[in-house]
């Protein structure tokens, strides 16, 4: 199925606060719960995303942490997943990968900032 | 150096050799002023002291605050509404009340309606009451610039996502958007809509109507790198080219930059929150946190003055130390 599923998790780490949202683009929502997360991190750090392309298999997290004084987003190019909300410092965004392929994004604050997710069967 | 003065073209008590020796103020972040030849040299607090107002005849004056952060709380600065409060403590104690301000965004940290609400109500204690906005990109972060346009552009017939044009004393002002809808890889942008507006809005004007144009990203490009130009500007300035006098006056990269090129005379304002390092010395871009003691003389605001008959405005930064 050519649809993109993804789940978006924004954590208030300092605060203990986590707020809970699930967000699809098209086609139905998965819920694949937290099995797996921590497994595809992508740090924010000094305006830049750390790595700056990643490979992941389809249906794993990818997770993002703003480790910046500044926020920063993660908005698809080509729009192909619901983007961030505007991440604080130490907040954290997922998605989960869904058809294999390759999906460019950039930060919408600051596009310079820009990044590659490989997906593979 | 000797301190007499050889050419007073504009009889304002200042030369080139004054203004180079302005310029050579500029290194140490104190205070500097330039205008294609109108030059005007005093900081506030001497203002006040004296009882003088900056310039000795003005048609008009007005000045620029900018990226005051409300709602930011790290290292850099763990009080941004206290140094805004103190900015607008300058501003309340000039003898002669700027006819209005301009604030060129990042009002807020994070477009949160409690930091717009904090920032209003501070505003509230400043005896200028008259306000035009630019939004910067840290007040349109997550709904595209409705909330900010809802707040800000009452008193403007705001276009397209935001931007503007009035006059005062004869002088034409702009106000551009060029924080939204950006592309991936790119840098600050003001789109195809607002340019075709920018070129129909200056159409009838003479040509020696002086043009003050405000927005948040540098309208030059300062340092691609950091995303520090707007990547149609080029477009915007090619329909002001024919005017005798253009002030560009920008936000965003929280320091005093300048650039005079033709007629045009391009200045960023410092911000009343958090420096940020020069082009190029830092990692990043991300605030710059200087020894406490530091702080306040690298925050500051901006004094425009405009005197009918003078080739250029007088562009005056003051730093709240």
């Amino acid at each position: 199925m050519n649809t993109l599923i993804s789940k978006i998790k924004i954590a208030a780490v300092l605060c203990g606060i986590s707020g809970f949202s699930v967000l699809a683009l098209a086609g139905e929502m998965k819920d694949t719960g937290t099995d797996g997360a921590g497994q595809n991190k992508i740090e924010i750090k000094d305006f830049a995303f750390n790595p700056q392309t990643i490979t992941v298999k389809s249906g794993e997290k990818i997770t993002w942490i703003n480790r910046d004084e500044e926020p920063h987003t993660v908005v698809s190019v080509e729009k192909q997943f619901k983007k961030s909300p505007a991440l604080d410092t130490d907040q954290e965004f997922t998605v989960v990968a869904g058809s294999p392929g390759t999906y460019s994004y950039f930060c919408s604050v600051h596009p310079k900032m820009t990044g590659t997710i490989v997906v593979k069967q | 150096m000797s301190n007499y003065i050889s050419h007073d073209h504009e009889h304002d008590g200042i030369d080139r050799r004054g203004f180079l020796k302005c310029m050579a103020w500029a290194g140490t972040g104190v205070l500097w002023t330039i205008s294609g030849g109108v030059l005007v040299s005093k900081t506030l607090a001497e203002v006040a002291k004296t009882g003088s107002s900056l310039p000795t005849a003005t048609d008009l004056s007005f000045l620029q605050i900018s990226d005051s952060h409300i709602g930011f709380n790290k290292a850099a600065n763990k009080d941004v509404t206290e140094t805004f409060k103190i900015a607008l403590d300058r501003i309340n104690a000039m003898p002669t009340p700027p006819s209005f301000l301009i604030h060129t965004g990042d009002i807020t940290q994070l477009s949160k309606p409690e930091e717009f609400d904090t920032f209003d109500q501070i505003l509230k204690s400043c005896r200028t009451k008259d306000v035009f906005y630019v939004p910067g990109e840290h007040d349109v972060l997550n709904d595209g610039g409705k909330m900010y346009r809802e707040r800000y552009l009452k008193n403007v017939q705001g276009k397209g996502s935001g931007w503007y044009s009035f006059n005062k004393n004869g002088v034409h002002f702009i106000g551009l958007v060029n924080v939204l809808d950006l592309q991936a890889g790119g840098l600050g942008q003001l789109g195809d809509e607002q340019l075709e507006w920018l070129e129909n809005d200056v159409k009838g004007l003479g040509g020696d109507t002086p043009i003050v144009v405000f927005a948040h990203i540098p309208l030059w490009t300062v340092y691609p790198q950091w995303g520090w130009g707007t990547s149609d500007s080029e477009r915007a300035l090619g329909y002001l080219k024919r005017f005798g006098s253009v002030t560009v006056l920008n936000g965003h990269i929280h320091q005093v930059l300048q650039k005079v090129e033709g007629n045009v005379t391009f200045h960023t304002a410092m911000s009343t929150a958090f420096p940020q390092p020069a082009p190029g010395t830092a990692p990043s871009p991300g605030p710059l946190t200087v020894p406490a003691e530091k702080l306040r003389s690298m925050l500051g605001l901006t004094s425009v003055q405009y005197k009918q008959g003078t080739t250029a405005l007088a562009v005056v930064d003051t730093t709240l130390s």
